[in-house]
């Protein structure tokens, strides 16, 4: 009989999210950010079926990279978990904070005790009444949890892809140059994978895009998918620079956020 | 339910896009109309009526509206109670009967059809949602046997076809197409006796909403239970048209002037009805 090798704990969970990271990392990245009107998330993503980004209830929405059948199934668990929720208590009494800590407690019991960790990145957001109250959850494979402030990248090249993002981002951006600036973070990374320098991103076509926003203006469900004419239209306005339609939507969120920042 | 741990295996489970399967597995407590069966018939006069409901088809949509009124007994328990709620986008949901079971009905059917939605990333057939909620009124069947009746009447646009249609219920589950026009509860037998004289083919949106109103309005006539327009407390019938464009509930300043219309032309030459 064989005795089974020494692996200390350490050296465990390091191959283990070794393992996870190289995973995640394979995909493409998904762009989150919070803009005046809501909550935008991007990804390139050429399949109209299999989403990535997608509504778990009124105003909570999941972002996922990694492999898909595992996100999936914690998506379809979010949205039994939401609806039970709501159902036995009240819509109101459904929280991305809850649905993130359940997120958070799954992903950390797999990491810990099966045989295989699971490969997913997750973003939970919720959007509030103001920007201020706008919640975005970001789950690693091992069940940590990070409560970030206006912007995610995750899979692929997220750690260079989240600088150049975090240098475009500011508060109260309108929904056009929010789109551009998603785009342009994916555009960072060139169809082999490799990262491209910064001012030469390559530019993806409307059909490769995924792009679904949580409204903050509608009245039940947020969750609205851009798509078709909708996200064309949407693009054209975003790459034709700063057009005078971008200007009023801009001119309300300064004076949105003069008033929050005195608040 | 759980609090903040693990989701719990069944919900990692895959299977099936129906919100009420995995209510009645993971907490059947919660369905309506599955509370223990008594042998007595005592519940029925305490437990809210909800009355009556009509829905007509017209020109690119239908209409349903549903008077206010829930009575116990002779007693009338809501002058302002809603009885015809959105289903979904494109489809829209009365109640007649045990009232409180009625609502619990809906708001699970509702949750349904949108459980579906999120799960599938695609909206049922009109017959598929039809059919979801002769099922739910099924698991009703053993207090429907006790005098707690629920009868729903369903109405939506097909946007495979591109016309409204309308389907009614027994309390057994049984599902069946109407055409033109319907209507359930108490007053309906005076409802559809004045929509077949008002319902023409071809009508307008406008017009066919001034039809239910007065369907309605000759309901409460002469049923008890089907309570009329009030223009004292100004609580008007719930109407609602679902056309291409989807669900749209009629504001209450759009029925109070059908209304005035209305009682000016019974009024008319002193016919007063």
């Amino acid at each position: 009989m064989t005795m089974p090798f020494y692996v200390s704990p350490e050296q465990l969970m390091k191959d283990r999210a070794d393992f996870a990271r190289k995973g995640i990392a394979r995909g493409r990245s998904v762009v989150v950010l919070a803009f005046e009107g809501g909550i935008l998330f991007a990804t390139e993503n050429p399949s109209r079926a299999l989403h990535k980004i997608s509504e778990i209830y009124d105003r909570i929405a999941f972002a996922a990279v990694g492999k898909y059948n595992e996100f999936e199934n914690l998506r379809v668990a979010g949205v039994r978990y939401a609806d039970l929720r709501g159902y036995s208590y009240d819509r109101k009494d459904v929280t991305a904070r809850g649905l993130a800590n359940a997120y958070a407690q799954t992903l950390g019991t797999v990491f810990t005790t099966e045989s295989k960790p699971l490969e997913v990145e997750l973003v939970v957001a919720e959007v509030g009444a103001t920007s201020a109250e706008d919640q975005i959850y970001r789950l690693s494979y091992d069940g940590s949890v990070a409560d970030e402030r206006g912007h995610v990248v995750m899979g692929g090249q997220a750690e260079q892809l989240a600088a150049r993002l975090a240098e475009g981002w500011s508060e109260g951006l309108g929904l056009a140059a929010a789109l551009r600036l998603a785009t342009t973070t994916l555009g960072g990374v060139g169809t082999d994978g490799g990262l491209l320098a910064a001012g030469s991103e390559r530019t993806i076509e409307p059909a490769q895009l995924e792009v679904a926003v949580l409204d903050r203006t509608r009245q039940r469900r947020a969750f609205r998918r851009l798509q078709g004419a909708a996200l064309t239209a949407a693009t054209a306005e975003s790459t034709a620079g700063q057009t005078p339609s971008d200007t009023p939507s801009d001119t309300t969120t300064a004076t949105d956020t003069t008033t929050e920042g005195q608040a | 339910m759980t609090g903040s741990g693990r989701l719990p295996d069944a919900f990692l489970r895959p299977g099936s896009s129906s919100f009420a399967d995995f209510l009645a597995q993971q907490a059947p407590e919660l369905l309506p109309g599955r509370l223990p069966a008594r042998a007595s018939e005592g519940g029925t006069p305490l437990a809210p009526h909800a009355t009556t409901i009509v829905a007509l088809v017209f020109d690119g949509g239908v209409v349903m509206a549903g008077d206010r009124r829930a009575t116990a007994g002779t007693m009338i328990a809501s002058r302002e109670i809603e009885k015809v709620f959105p289903a979904d986008e494109f489809s829209a949901v009365g109640i007649s009967g045990s009232a409180g079971i009625g609502v619990d009905l809906a708001r699970l059917f509702q949750l349904e059809l949108e459980h579906y939605e999120k799960i599938e990333g695609s909206l049922l057939s009109l017959d598929g949602k039809a059919n979801r909620l002769g099922t739910l009124l099924r698991a009703n069947l053993p207090l429907a046997m006790q005098g707690l009746v629920v009868v729903p009447l369903f109405a939506g646009y097909d946007l495979d076809r591109g016309i409204g249609r309308i389907f009614s219920y027994d309390p057994t589950g049984g599902r069946y197409e109407e055409h033109e026009h319907h209507g359930t509860g108490s007053g309906s037998i005076f409802a559809r006796g004045a929509l077949k004289k008002l319902w023409k083919p071809g009508l307008a949106a406008a017009d066919a909403v001034r039809v239910a109103v007065e369907a309605l309005y000759d309901a409460a006539d002469d049923d008890s239970a089907t309570g009329g327009p009030d223009p004292v407390r100004r609580i008007w019938p719930v109407v609602a048209t679902v056309t291409s464009a989807g669900y749209r509930r009629v504001p209450d300043d759009e029925l109070a002037d059908v209304v005035t219309a209305l009682v000016a032309a019974r009024t008319e030459g002193g016919r007063l009805a």
